[in-house]
């Protein structure tokens, strides 16, 4: 029995057990009894605990079994090739699984015979597998069944169960992030090992190609990743340069002065401009705002790169300005009513009470949002890949072209890899201090509007 | 309580000489009207208490005595308004003096988030009324001493006014508005939000208040407009019902719906 076939039984066993344990209940209360819950909650409970268990299983089986699976072939393997090393008797396995789902195969190879085994183990598991959801999910109806009794606490129990679903649902999100930080860890500890951690964060020359072979002609690869962090630093500097004014007045406008009129077509209107992708924003980057630039740079005879640090970061501006505006618009327009009041009720004027009452009021807020937005502009990719260029420049001229963290994980990533080199691992590196920076950015950020917050509500 | 078409205000709205005079003031939130025809005298060094059910256009009215309706986008005010003869609604009237001239306290304190100091500084700021900083000091001193919270404050004026108590927020709102030297003082139910003691120090300064400044008060505490306000005037829905003498009002009112609303029959 394979995998959507069990979902569909798990499927029908669901709506069955329902409506089994509901009438259950339900004739137990025409018989006169008087039951602790309601007919629905006794058919959730036996919903419940039919699907819940054989789910479970089902998921443990998905991931065990290739692993039981192929203990019980390594015995199976030759001599030669089990007292061998362990990628020898990986690659026979995966030689083995490739035989097996091609039958013309079978009788070409000497590993024929554990490929025949493998499939009978594949039929064999199949039917186990059927045999044991099935009858879990019968069980688990015969015992809820049974259980339904006037005393049956079902309400408290379906509610204790849904709480535990909801906690493993949160569960996974906050896993999957350790999981990912963890095994972006891990390989940053494995360049590290081949790199050190001093030459990574202060060297100043960034050259990541090494030699694949031994009798390849090549760099044996530079990893001083400070080239990669002032260009992001400028990029993001760039950005923030014009999307925290900008952004900031648009939301001063829109809460203090704009109609309600105005304020609901320009709003939507704004955050049209963070619905764009941004491998858009990239090429319009790319391809019109760069060579503008350079076009005007030329006019004054300035000496501007095709692919500069300035074109990445205007647009990369633009791009946060409707970050920037709709957070600090909602944290102006938290500043109470009462103060602007107080304010106007002493003949100060609207700009007055904006710049000296409504902003002093809302600055944490407005940092919070600022962060974030910094902590986005660190991490954007496409933008900067399409028009800053990939040239390592260690320069503060925003009319050079210069590279970023993320566009060399890109970079290093792209391709045919081999996942033990240097130049490999070091994106994972990247990774760490890209993952750290941001993460630390939105932890204070937050920390900041969480206190703003306490001040008002 | 249906509108009363026509109504005529009983008793003695109009007065000589008064500070401030409203004529026929109509108030509307869009289509929705609020206040009708409303014409009302308020006189020097005088505190009058306008007092009524909830909705019924008290504090609408005092906001228009500074305009503190354009703040509202879809508020219309008809009528005149006079400040001392002239038409606070005038076209050619600048707000910003008029908001200084006639100060408006309200119901729930609202320091800034400031020192005690700069909210005292914030009015005489933006209005160049202190020439040197020893000027400002002096105003500043001033202001909280007339408040009465000078002493209770004196040695932090520079901690933030937000960290005082209700009662004492409340009072350096006050001392905010009478640092900008105001003719006149709106308080749109200052005691509401504060205790009985707060209370009590509150209703006393408004009486001391009373020599320098005129003031209207709004209030739904009937005890407290018999104890601070010479003259009442009792609204219903958006209607200017009676204004007599405080005493009068609350011992032998002329309307009926005014003897109900005091004998607590609604509102």
């Amino acid at each position: 029995m394979n995998y959507s076939t069990l979902l569909i039984a798990l499927l029908i066993a669901l709506g069955a057990a329902y409506f089994l344990g509901r009438n259950r209940a339900r004739s137990l209360a025409g018989q006169g009894e008087s039951m602790h819950s309601l007919p629905t909650h006794y058919g959730a409970l036996t919903a419940l605990w039919t699907t819940l268990p054989p789910l479970l299983i089902l998921i443990m089986w998905v991931m065990l079994e290739p692993r039981i699976v192929d203990a019980l072939l390594t015995m199976q393997l030759p001599e030669a090739i089990r007292t061998a090393s362990e990628a020898e008797v990986r690659l026979a396995l995966s030689k083995v699984h490739n035989i097996a789902s091609d039958p013309t195969m079978m009788g070409q190879s000497d590993l024929g015979s554990v490929a025949a085994h493998l499939v009978d183990l594949e039929q064999r598991a199949a039917i186990l597998k059927g045999g044991v959801i099935l009858s879990v999910i019968l069980l688990g109806v015969a015992v809820t069944w049974r259980r339904i009794q006037p005393d049956l606490r079902a309400r408290g129990e379906v509610e204790r169960i849904v709480r535990i679903m909801l906690f493993a649902s949160s569960a996974i999100a906050v896993l999957t992030t350790l999981g990912i930080l963890v095994s972006v860890l891990f390989e940053a500890v494995l360049f590290f090992q081949k790199v050190s951690p001093i030459e990574f964060l202060f060297g100043t020359t960034w050259s990541p190609q090494v030699a694949l072979r031994a009798d390849q002609s090549g760099s044996s690869g530079s990893f001083g990743a400070v080239p990669l962090f002032a260009g992001t630093l400028l990029i993001s500097a760039i950005a923030m340069f014009i999307a925290v004014p900008v952004g900031l007045m648009a939301a001063i406008y829109l809460s203090e002065y704009a109609t309600s009129r105005v304020r609901q077509l320009a709003k939507p209107a704004l955050e049209v401009l963070a619905g764009i992708p941004t491998v858009v924003y990239g090429f319009f980057a790319a391809l019109t705002v760069a060579p503008f630039i350079r076009g005007i740079g030329e006019s004054v005879g300035l000496d501007v790169s095709s692919e500069s640090a300035l074109a990445a970061g205007l647009v990369m501006g633009i791009m946060i300005i409707p970050f920037v505006s709709s957070l600090s618009d909602d944290v102006i327009n938290a500043v109470p009513q009462s103060l602007r009041d107080g304010s106007y009720g002493l003949g100060a004027t609207r700009s007055e009470t904006v710049r000296q009452v409504v902003i002093p009021a809302a600055l944490p807020g407005i940092v919070g949002a600022v962060m974030l937005a910094v902590s986005r502009a660190i991490g954007e990719t496409m933008i900067v890949a399409m028009a800053a260029g990939l040239a390592a420049n260690l320069t503060a001229n925003p009319l050079d072209s210069v590279t970023t963290v993320t566009v060399q994980i890109v970079t290093l990533l792209v391709g045919d890899q081999e996942f033990d080199s240097p130049k490999t691992l070091a994106a994972f590196a990247l990774g760490l201090v890209l993952f750290i920076v941001t993460l630390a950015l939105n932890f204070v950020a937050i920390k900041i509007v969480q206190k703003y917050r306490e001040q008002y509500d | 309580m249906s509108i009363i078409e026509n109504h005529k205000t009983v008793g003695s709205p109009l007065s000589e000489g008064a500070k401030l005079r409203a004529r026929d003031v109509c108030v509307f939130y869009g289509e929705k009207q609020a206040i009708y025809n409303v014409s009302l005298d308020i006189r020097q060094n005088e505190v009058i208490a306008l007092i009524g059910p909830s909705g019924c256009g008290k504090s609408t009215f005092l906001r228009c005595l500074n305009r503190m309706n354009d703040t509202i986008d879809i508020c219309n005010v008809t009528g005149e308004i006079l400040l001392d003869g002239d038409n606070i609604y005038d076209p050619r009237v600048d707000v910003v003096p008029l908001r200084a001239t006639v100060g408006m306290v309200f119901q729930k304190p609202n320091p800034f988030p400031k020192s005690i100091y700069d909210n005292i500084a914030y009015g005489p700021r933006i209005h160049g009324l202190a020439s040197s900083r020893v000027d400002l000091d002096e105003i500043v001193e001033k202001s909280l001493q007339r408040a009465g919270l000078w002493n209770e404050v004196k040695d932090r004026l520079h901690a933030p006014g937000t960290g005082l108590s209700g009662g004492q927020q409340q009072r350096l709102c006050i001392a905010r508005t009478i640092a900008v030297d105001p003719e006149v003082i709106l308080m749109d139910e200052p005691c509401s939000a504060l205790d009985p003691i707060a209370t009590a120090k509150i209703e006393e300064l408004i009486d001391e208040l009373r020599e320098n400044y005129t003031i209207a008060i709004v209030t739904h505490s009937m005890q407290q407009a018999a104890r601070v306000s010479q003259r009442t005037a009792y609204f219903h829905l958006g209607q200017l019902i009676e204004v007599n003498a405080t005493d009068k009002v609350f011992t032998t009112p002329e309307h009926q719906l005014t003897e109900a609303y005091i004998t607590g029959r609604f509102g």
